[in-house]
């Protein structure tokens, strides 16, 4: 039994592929601040962001759309913010009744709601490429070396590190389950709610205490090997002239759009 | 078809001080909830053994396995080559004593192979280039050379296996220990797992129910239960005794 499903790392020779992982983090980064600091309706600066976008994409080789398509995740959170339709200030352009509440959509609260959801949906795209074009490992090892706190980056890395095992775990929970939900001849299945929320309550239960008596083992084969607290590790990478070049272009990009964004 | 080895002498018994490996002297451990997981354990292994540790599962095998290198503290003394185990020199004995657990999934637990590997000899502080000798070296001995980039969860149980016992070679120990290693693999990895271990010039401690494997590659085994060793001595002459064997649950390969 195996599950992969997390992993959205796509093996390719690409231009972005081979770029030091810290660029890559560090544009990502950089692009999404920008991309919040974009003053509402600068449509301009939007288009030149997304061009951006689609340069990496091209660069990548994965294909123009390949992030478009997988960008739709992040909707739900961006509807989050639909309540700014109805509680900013403004001319109203439109009216309508919910059970109890009179709602009415103003001019101010639809420009800022449709700027969110760009801003949103381009930094996501961004991040997701970050992931499709870096394997995770050389991405904490990026963080770490970008200084992000040893804690952050451990705890990041033990939990990729074991998200697949704990997933397989409750596929096995799941499996057990089932397989002896069995139902007498006429008889419906299972029984009620209640009882139903119990199992439920113990398989969580049983999956916490398997963890917790794993972290256990896992401490004690640290410990075997020399662990005392500090993580050491060492860095695959090295910056190329390229690198340093990549970095600076894609920054000033950047930051040309926060010029056009705010003209 | 058993394999003979060439040993000679019964290695327990050369009194030669200067090749003890592991001396475990009258060791008692209860657990918190009272459990008496071991009674008074002695044991004996000079340099270049290979032994087998075997007994019905709770007869103490791990928990012994987990004092070699201090992980449990009973009372009683250990011993690695000469040196008593204390609080202060715990790091240095665990740099010695090389301690394969038993599901590799708790043994390897960074992201990818060469970190795994690395993560030994990097918290000894040797320098950079060592630790990449090392590493090369540890993955050459199990096979495992073209393995160095690969995501841990990428690999089969087998793989996983092998890696783990890499992660400890890595630290170039005195003396290896496995906790049934080849558990859980189907006939092809477990052939290959007793091959490595069989060109394993190292003294080793393994745990283990197969006693099909005990038979191939140790010269010597010891029987534990309820906490005690029960047996200790020639794999032939044990594995013989039948009323031993059935004594502790145990069955002839």
């Amino acid at each position: 039994m195996h599950f992969d499903a997390f992993d959205r790392y796509h093996e390719k020779e690409s231009f972005i592929h081979h770029l030091d992982p810290r660029v890559k983090a560090v544009v990502t980064i950089v692009f999404i601040v920008s991309n919040a600091l974009l003053p509402d309706g600068a449509w301009t600066a939007f288009i030149f962001a997304w061009l951006f976008l689609l340069l990496a994409n091209a660069l990548s080789r994965l294909g123009i759309t390949y992030t478009i398509k997988r960008s739709l995740i992040a909707l739900p959170f961006a509807l989050i913010a639909v309540t700014i339709l109805f509680s900013m200030p403004g001319e109203p352009i439109a009216s309508f009744k919910l059970l109890m509440w009179n709602l009415t959509v103003t001019d101010t609260g639809f420009l800022r709601f449709v700027s969110i959801l760009i801003r949103s949906w381009l930094s996501v795209q961004l991040a997701i490429l970050l992931v499709a074009t870096t394997r995770f490992p050389d991405l904490i090892h990026a963080f770490e070396h970008l200084r992000v706190p040893a804690i952050l980056t451990t705890i990041i890395a033990f939990l990729y590190r074991y998200l697949f095992v704990l997933t397989d775990e409750v596929l096995r929970l799941l499996r057990a389950r089932e397989s002896r939900s069995a139902a007498s001849a006429g008889k419906r299945s299972g029984g009620g709610v209640l009882w139903r929320a119990k199992v439920a309550g113990n398989m969580a239960g049983q999956l916490f205490l398997r963890s917790y008596e794993r972290s256990d083992r896992i401490y004690n084969a640290m410990l075997s090997r020399g662990y005392t607290g500090h993580l050491y590790t060492l860095n695959p990478h090295e910056m190329k002239p390229r690198d340093y070049f990549v970095t600076a272009f894609a920054i000033a990009i950047i930051f040309i759009v926060q010029i056009i964004g705010r003209l | 078809m058993p394999i003979t080895h060439a040993h000679t002498i019964f290695p327990a018994q050369k009194n030669d001080d200067d090749a003890l490996c592991v001396q475990v002297r009258d060791l008692n451990f209860s657990y918190p909830d009272g459990h008496m997981a071991l009674a008074g354990v002695s044991i004996k292994l000079c340099d270049g053994d290979k032994v087998a540790l075997v007994g019905p599962n709770g007869a103490g095998k791990s928990t012994l396995m987990l004092h070699l290198n201090g992980i449990l503290g009973g009372h009683g003394e250990v011993e690695i080559k000469g040196q008593r185990l204390t609080r202060d020199n715990l790091p240095a004995i665990r740099a010695m004593v090389g301690l394969v657990f038993q599901n590799p999934d708790d043994q390897l637990f960074s992201p990818t192979v060469f970190e795994d590997v690395a993560f030994g000899p990097l918290h000894m502080g040797l320098p950079e280039d060592e630790v990449r000798a090392r590493v090369d070296a540890a993955l050459e001995a199990v096979r495992m050379s073209s393995y160095k980039d690969r995501l841990s969860h990428h690999l089969s149980v087998g793989e996983k296996k092998r890696i783990a016992i890499a992660t400890v070679l890595s630290m170039n120990p005195s003396i290896l220990i496995l906790d049934e290693p080849s558990a859980g693999l189907d006939p092809r990895a477990r052939r290959t797992l007793i091959n490595l271990l069989r060109e394993l010039p190292i003294t080793m401690l393994v745990s283990t129910h197969d006693m099909t494997l005990v038979q191939e590659l140790f010269p010597r085994t010891i029987v534990m239960d309820e906490g005690r060793v029960v047996a200790d001595g020639l794999t032939s002459e044990i594995l013989e005794d039948e009323k031993l064997l059935t004594a502790h649950g145990l069955e002839k390969p």
